[in-house]
């Protein structure tokens, strides 16, 4: 990540309270936004997430507590010199369907009063920054897909270059792969440009992927959680949390661990170096009990694995035996480890960081893992 | 709408475009050329003479244009200023007293209106005529603002516009289509009322009916009567043509 040109945002015990509502529907928060980072708000439909992030901005004015934004205190600003800082982006994008892409992606640097061709300049490389041909300046918001609609939303958001990004469930509105791409690019275009964003889900599974810190929000805006999506999964602070973070959280886990987080089998495989003479191997096989052996080269690297079957007709290591396809390192993930073992059709072969011959992980490894979480789980919500 | 839907009303509204200017031109053309070939006696050579039909039609179309000229001055604004959350309140009023004034009878309207001021001429038939074709305009502008999407609204003000710069930039731009339909509306209205005029001295095409029936002209009092409808087609024709071009293109 380069330089941060984001500011950190800091909410100080902030409510609001509906004009006519008994409960507030904001009570009493406080949380520090890191600079640079992707804060997500996460949590229930009505839980105040959208109120809470309106404060920032002052589309919403609290009814008490202070915010500040690098500092500054937001509610002395003027808000309309305030929001042109503040990039903002909405569910189906809310682009200005009578105004072309370029028209919509111009109106902030137009309000700060840029003249007309660096206004025309910056188009063109917000176009450039969410992947949209030149094409699309003259056209209208209408014949655009979601997903692109949702890209100018973003580059109107950023087109006057401010610090801080709010994002109100921008992708929610549009396909899954569509919103799968979406998110890519936006952790792309975020380790270029560092802002300080603040995004909007109640998709926990989007809220671990694109967040650096994830505030899990209860009823009127109440953090349940606030912490890093590792922390979060690992160590759900209570129930409501856990049930949040879902049935699918041992899966997730499995993102988070690391190969050299398990037990790695260390001589669960025959092995044998590409020198050493087929009868010796069999005769070791046949000791073990062994239908597999894996071949190692001279720099003790996997090379091959050889079948019982293979070593009748074999008078050399060197050649027989099938090429190990998918290895992990120990920095691997369990979930990389998975997939390899579902590639190989066995158990994983694991490498040190040369390449070397470690052991091996299997299945009955990850399952252990998965049904551990799984207790852990059970017990915190029993 | 379904496409064959649309397809088929615009393939009608095209039909009409063209349509609509030719049968003016036959209708108000075939009446002239129908009175121009009859035995007239002194009374409706005087009142049929070229010079004097352009004087009334012209009168005509002025009443017209200075009502509608009225209308949009005068709705437009008082619409965008209901719409705003300040002055929310008082929309139903303004409604209302708009609504009153196109119930009443327009003559009664414009009899009263004389009664109040013993004013006579184009002032006097256009200020109560204006009153008579205000709601359209002001009714639409009304609708038209409040349809626009709030969350536009927000975007705009979450982006940085001023209130007064979402109205100018988003809020009257998308209201435009239905401006205009009220504007056509209150025109064409104006165009009919307007044959009113003549009896407070206004002039005006209502002068060429009136003297055709007191009189007894039969031929005067139709060919009032068909141009003041041939005005009122070409000027609808107009206002559709309008429409057409004046909406925003995003939306087309
Ligand atoms: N303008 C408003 N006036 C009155 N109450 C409101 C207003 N906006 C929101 N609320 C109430 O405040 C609470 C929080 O709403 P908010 O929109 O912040 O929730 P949210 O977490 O963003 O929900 P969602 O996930 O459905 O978008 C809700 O109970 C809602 O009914
Ligand atoms: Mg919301």
């Amino acid at each position: 990540m380069t330089e941060h040109t984001g500011v950190e945002i800091r909410l100080d015990h902030v409510t609001k309270r509906y004009p006519g509502q008994e409960a507030p529907a904001v009570d009493d928060v406080s949380m520090t936004l890191p600079a640079g980072r992707i804060t997500v708000f996460v949590g229930p439909s009505g839980c105040g997430k959208t109120t809470t992030m309106k404060m920032i901005n002052r589309l919403i004015e609290p009814t008490s507590g202070t915010i500040t934004m690098g500092g500054e205190d937001v509610l002395s600003m003027d808000p309309d010199k305030l929001r042109r800082r503040i990039g903002y982006a909405i569910q189906q994008a809310g682009l200005f369907p009578h105004l072309t892409v370029a028209q919509n992606i111009g109106v902030v640097p137009g309000l700060l009063g840029w003249d007309k061709s660096r206004v025309a300049d910056r188009v063109r490389e917000m176009l450039d920054l969410v992947g949209l041909d030149d094409d699309f300046a003259g056209r209208f918001p209408r014949s655009l897909s979601g997903g692109q609609q949702q890209r100018v939303g973003v580059a109107r958001a950023l087109a006057a270059d401010p610090p801080v990004l709010l994002m109100d469930e921008p992708f929610g509105a549009v396909d899954p792969i569509t919103r799968g791409n979406l998110q890519d690019e936006l952790l792309n275009l975020q380790s270029e440009l560092g802002k300080t964003i603040v995004f909007v889900t109640h998709d926990f599974d989007e809220a671990v992927k694109l967040g650096d810190r994830i505030a899990v929000l209860g009823p009127r805006s109440r953090v349940l959680q606030y912490d890093t999506p590792e922390a979060i999964l690992a160590n759900p602070a209570d129930d409501t949390v856990a049930g949040f973070v879902g049935a699918g959280a041992s899966l997730k886990q499995l993102t988070l661990l690391r190969v050299r987080d398990v037990e790695v089998d260390r001589d669960s495989a025959v092995t044998a170096s590409a020198v050493d003479s087929v009868a010796d191997l069999r005769t070791r096989m046949t000791g073990r009990g062994a239908q597999w052996a894996l071949v190692l080269d001279r720099r003790n690297r996997p090379s091959r694995w050889v079948h019982a079957r293979d070593l009748a007709a074999a008078t050399s290591l060197a050649a027989v035996g099938k090429p190990v396809g998918d290895s992990v390192s120990l920095k691997s993930t369990l979930q990389d480890a998975l997939e390899a073992i579902l590639t190989e059709g066995g158990n994983a072969v694991v490498t040190g960081s040369r390449g070397e011959y470690l052991g091996t992980i299997g299945l009955e490894t990850v399952t252990a893992v998965i049904a551990r979480l799984r207790d852990e789980h059970a017990e915190v919500e029993s | 709408m379904t496409a064959a839907v649309r397809a088929k009303a615009s393939r009608a509204d095209r039909l009409r475009l063209v349509g609509q200017p030719v049968a003016v031109l036959l209708l108000v053309g075939g009446v002239l050329l129908w009175a121009a070939t009859r035995d007239l006696d002194s009374i409706e050579k005087v009142n049929l003479a070229p010079p004097k039909i352009v004087r009334d039609t012209w009168d005509h179309l002025v009443i017209s244009v200075v009502v509608t000229a009225l209308v949009v001055v005068v709705a437009v604004p008082l619409g965008i200023a209901v719409t705003r959350r300040w002055a929310r309140w008082a929309a139903p009023i303004v409604l209302g007293v708009a609504t009153v004034g196109q119930a009443a009878p327009s003559v009664g309207v414009l009899v009263l209106f004389f009664l109040w001021t013993e004013w006579e001429g184009l002032w006097a038939a256009v200020l109560p005529i204006a009153l008579y074709s205000l709601l359209p305009v002001l009714r639409n502008t009304v609708v038209g603002i409040r349809g626009v999407d709030p969350a536009l609204v927000e975007a705009g003000r979450g982006i940085g516009m001023s209130a007064g710069a979402v109205l100018r930039r988003i809020e009257l731009p998308l209201a435009v289509p239905l401006i205009l339909a009220g504007l056509r509306t209150s025109l064409v209205l104006a165009v009919g009322t307007a044959t009113l005029a003549a009896f407070v001295n206004g002039g005006g095409l209502g002068l060429l009916i009136d003297t055709g029936y007191k009189l007894n002209r039969s031929t005067v009092l139709i060919t009032g009567a068909v141009l003041a409808v041939g005005l009122a087609l070409l000027v609808d024709w107009l206002g559709a043509l309008a429409e057409r071009s004046l909406g925003p293109k995003g939306l087309r």
